[in-house]
């Protein structure tokens, strides 16, 4: 992956990393269901969108980690819990088919107002990289979307399930749209948005979506947060450990 | 149309090297011998998925991670092309899906042997997909319309999974020296098996000579064997890795390479169940369809109910 | 599971402006949005299309007169001669 330039300072690196890591985690929460999905045609969708998030975290990790001379590789395996600054919501565990597209719903209709905005970011590599994941992700939008009309508005068993997914999946929403001090100093800087100035139009679309499915808002009061701190939840130890484990065994090899 | 006229076209149809299409008169052992051929050659896609995506969320690099995940996906793929082919024939994806569940359809017996390391996804792509594009590349040839159709699909999107598991291979064999091993000791589990998914030897293959005639099949087992075995001796040298066969040598008289006595008794126990992740990927598949019915039923729930409201509305 | 839970569509992909829609084979969904859903994943991974057509395969009339089948069989106008395509009632066994 060439890059024209690196990052212009150590903030806006950060910020594509945190953005790299959302995108590079959820990629490997939906890549768990390879030969596991309810049919076929969903085991090649899953697919589809684990390796367009994927795409996003190269470009995006390769581009912040080039300020401090680290590869998206050096990014991925090399760090450790307390390093990766992606929301919890990207690592919360696949459960049902029910949470796995409740979460994804959740999560690309913040990507696409997130990436829409991208678009005019003053760094032009921000945008670029913007500009073509705004694409995929309208696709993850409708795609989650069809499914959870369907899931929601299908039989009483499936509506039940989808209901208890929305339940747990929705208190892990709130932190997309925390603004902290380095969301704050990139708003400043005319690099991305302010994370809470993205939440109506996606209430908005999520809401619409919901209602449709005849299934309800969460009416909740806990907000866990903590990802972009580098805190996360227990499970996320399992997952770099599954997923650094061979490259941290083999030092400096090349695959 | 009486009997004998539809058999002599069919007769004449294969002869000429034509294709027989969905609507044709066909005999029911061609109907029946191509159902499960291809529904054989769809499993084996679907199941395929198993042993390879064992190591999606290990794989060492991102841009490995990536080429995996897409390899897997088009496996995919290439199972409801297959699955497609055969619903042309007159079974349904759901039967033949049943008929696996319940060990009475077949896949490749390649597929039931593990893959411990990751040099085993680098060893299935350059020697199974090789043997599986060797197979493939007559088929596209085969006399069912849809069938050679979908291998012309199939192959066409074949060649990127072979080349990544050659150059996965170099890398390793070219790396440390634990990567070197373990490119090693993949081949070395890998080779054979590889050469029994051409099926038994010629004198031993009583449906052959049956789909020969019926232009399903095009060259013999030991003839597509042979080819690979060549293809393969120059690659294997060119990788700095050892094929695990001390008979390997040239013979400049036949003009192919001369190889070993296979042990078809391990081809046997595999194919009567007995390998060693037979039941492993037949339960794993079981209970993702299981697992998924409530998705399905949900799905066609909703559409119930779409048509219910479309006639409420047009009433 | 019957077939009629998850029925069988026909996908025809019109691989670039100026070409026309292709045949391209079949896959099954409970619905329209589905089907297309899963001929785009299926079908034009490798950006092979700019249009996708989905039918259920029983709504396709289909006539193939170089095709030696007898013009006397009820399936005559059906894509393919062989019954897994039409809906059998609930409970009629041996069919």
């Amino acid at each position: 992956m060439t890059q024209s330039s690196a990052p212009a300072s150590a903030e806006v690196a950060g910020y594509a990393i945190r953005l790299g890591d959302d995108a590079l985690i959820l990629s490997h929460r939906l890549s768990e269901w390879s030969a596991h999905a309810p049919q076929i045609e969903e085991d090649i969708a899953l697919a589809n969108i684990a390796l367009d998030l994927l795409g996003q975290a190269r470009s995006l990790l390769t581009y912040g980690g080039s300020f401090s001379g680290r590869s998206e590789d050096d990014l991925a395996y090399l760090r450790e819990e307390r390093q990766f600054t992606n929301l919890q919501l990207a690592e919360l565990e696949n459960g049902t088919f029910a949470v796995t597209m409740v979460r994804q719903l959740l999560f690309s209709c913040y990507q696409h107002e997130l990436y829409r905005d991208l678009e005019s970011s003053r760094d032009a590599q921000l945008a670029a990289i913007a500009a073509k994941a705004v694409k995929e992700v309208a696709y993850h939008v409708e795609h989650a979307s069809t499914w959870i009309l369907r899931l929601g508005d299908g039989t009483e068993l499936s509506h039940d399930r989808t209901q208890a997914a929305l339940e747990g999946v929705w208190p892990y929403s709130h932190e997309m749209f925390a603004d902290d001090e380095l969301a704050r100093r990139i708003a400043d800087l005319g690099v991305g948005p302010l994370p809470s100035g993205l939440r109506p139009a996606w209430l908005g679309t999520v809401q619409g979506i919901l209602t449709e499915a005849t299934l309800t808002l969460p009416d909740d009061d806990w907000k866990p947060t903590g990802g972009r701190a580098g805190l996360h939840t227990e499970g996320f130890g399992y997952l770099l450990a599954e997923m650094q484990h061979l490259h941290r065994s083999h030092p400096g090899a090349r695959w | 149309m009486d009997a004998t006229r539809q058999q002599a076209d069919f007769d004449a149809l294969i002869a000429s090297d034509g294709r027989v299409e969905p609507r044709d008169w066909m005999p029911e052992g061609y109907r029946k011998t191509l159902i499960r051929q291809i529904a054989q050659h769809a499993h084996s896609e679907i199941i395929g998925m198993q042993p390879e995506g064992n190591w999606i969320t290990r794989a060492p690099s991102l841009r490995r991670k990536a080429i995996l995940l897409a390899k897997v996906q088009d496996e995919a793929g290439h199972g409801l092309y297959l699955y497609s082919a055969a619903e042309t024939l007159g079974m349904s994806r759901e039967e033949m899906l049943d008929l696996l569940h319940a060990g009475r359809q077949r896949y490749s017996s390649i597929f039931n042997y593990p893959t411990p390391t990751w040099a085993d996804v680098a060893a299935i792509g350059w020697l199974v997909d090789g043997a599986a594009i060797t197979n493939q590349v007559p088929l596209t040839r085969c006399s069912y319309g849809p069938y050679a159709r979908a291998m012309i699909r199939i192959c066409k999107e074949e060649s990127f999974h072979q080349r990544q598991g050659f150059e996965s291979l170099m890398q390793l064999s070219n790396g440390t020296p634990e990567q070197h091993e373990m490119a090693q000791d993949a081949i070395n589990r890998w080779w054979w098996p590889s050469l029994m998914m051409f099926g038994p030897p010629d004198d031993d293959s009583p449906n052959s000579a049956q789909s020969t005639a019926w232009g399903i099949k095009r060259f013999s087992n030991d003839e597509l064997r042979q080819r690979f075995v060549d293809i393969c001796v120059p690659q294997a040298e060119t990788l700095g890795l050892t094929l695990p066969d001390p008979d390997l040598v040239w013979n400049a008289e036949r003009g192919h390479y001369d190889y070993g006595v296979i042990d078809w008794t391990e081809f046997q126990q595999v194919l009567k169940g007995n390998g060693p992740c037979n039941r492993q990927r037949i339960a794993t598949r079981r209970r993702a369809h299981d697992d998924g019915a409530w998705v399905r039923e949900a799905a066609a729930a909703y559409a119930a109910k779409q048509q219910a409201a479309t006639v409420t509305e047009a009433a | 599971m019957s077939t009629a839970l998850t029925p069988l569509w026909e996908v025809f992909v019109r691989p670039a402006r100026g070409t026309n829609h292709v045949h391209v084979g079949s896959l099954h969904a409970a619905d329209a949005t589905l089907a297309l859903q899963n001929a785009r994943d299926l079908y034009t991974r490798r950006n092979e299309g700019v249009s996708i057509w989905v039918v259920r395969s029983a709504d396709i009339t289909a006539s193939s007169p170089e095709e030696k089948d007898s013009f006397f069989e009820p399936s005559a106008d059906k894509p393919y001669r062989h019954p897994t395509f039409y809906t059998i009632p609930e409970g009629v066994e041996h069919l």
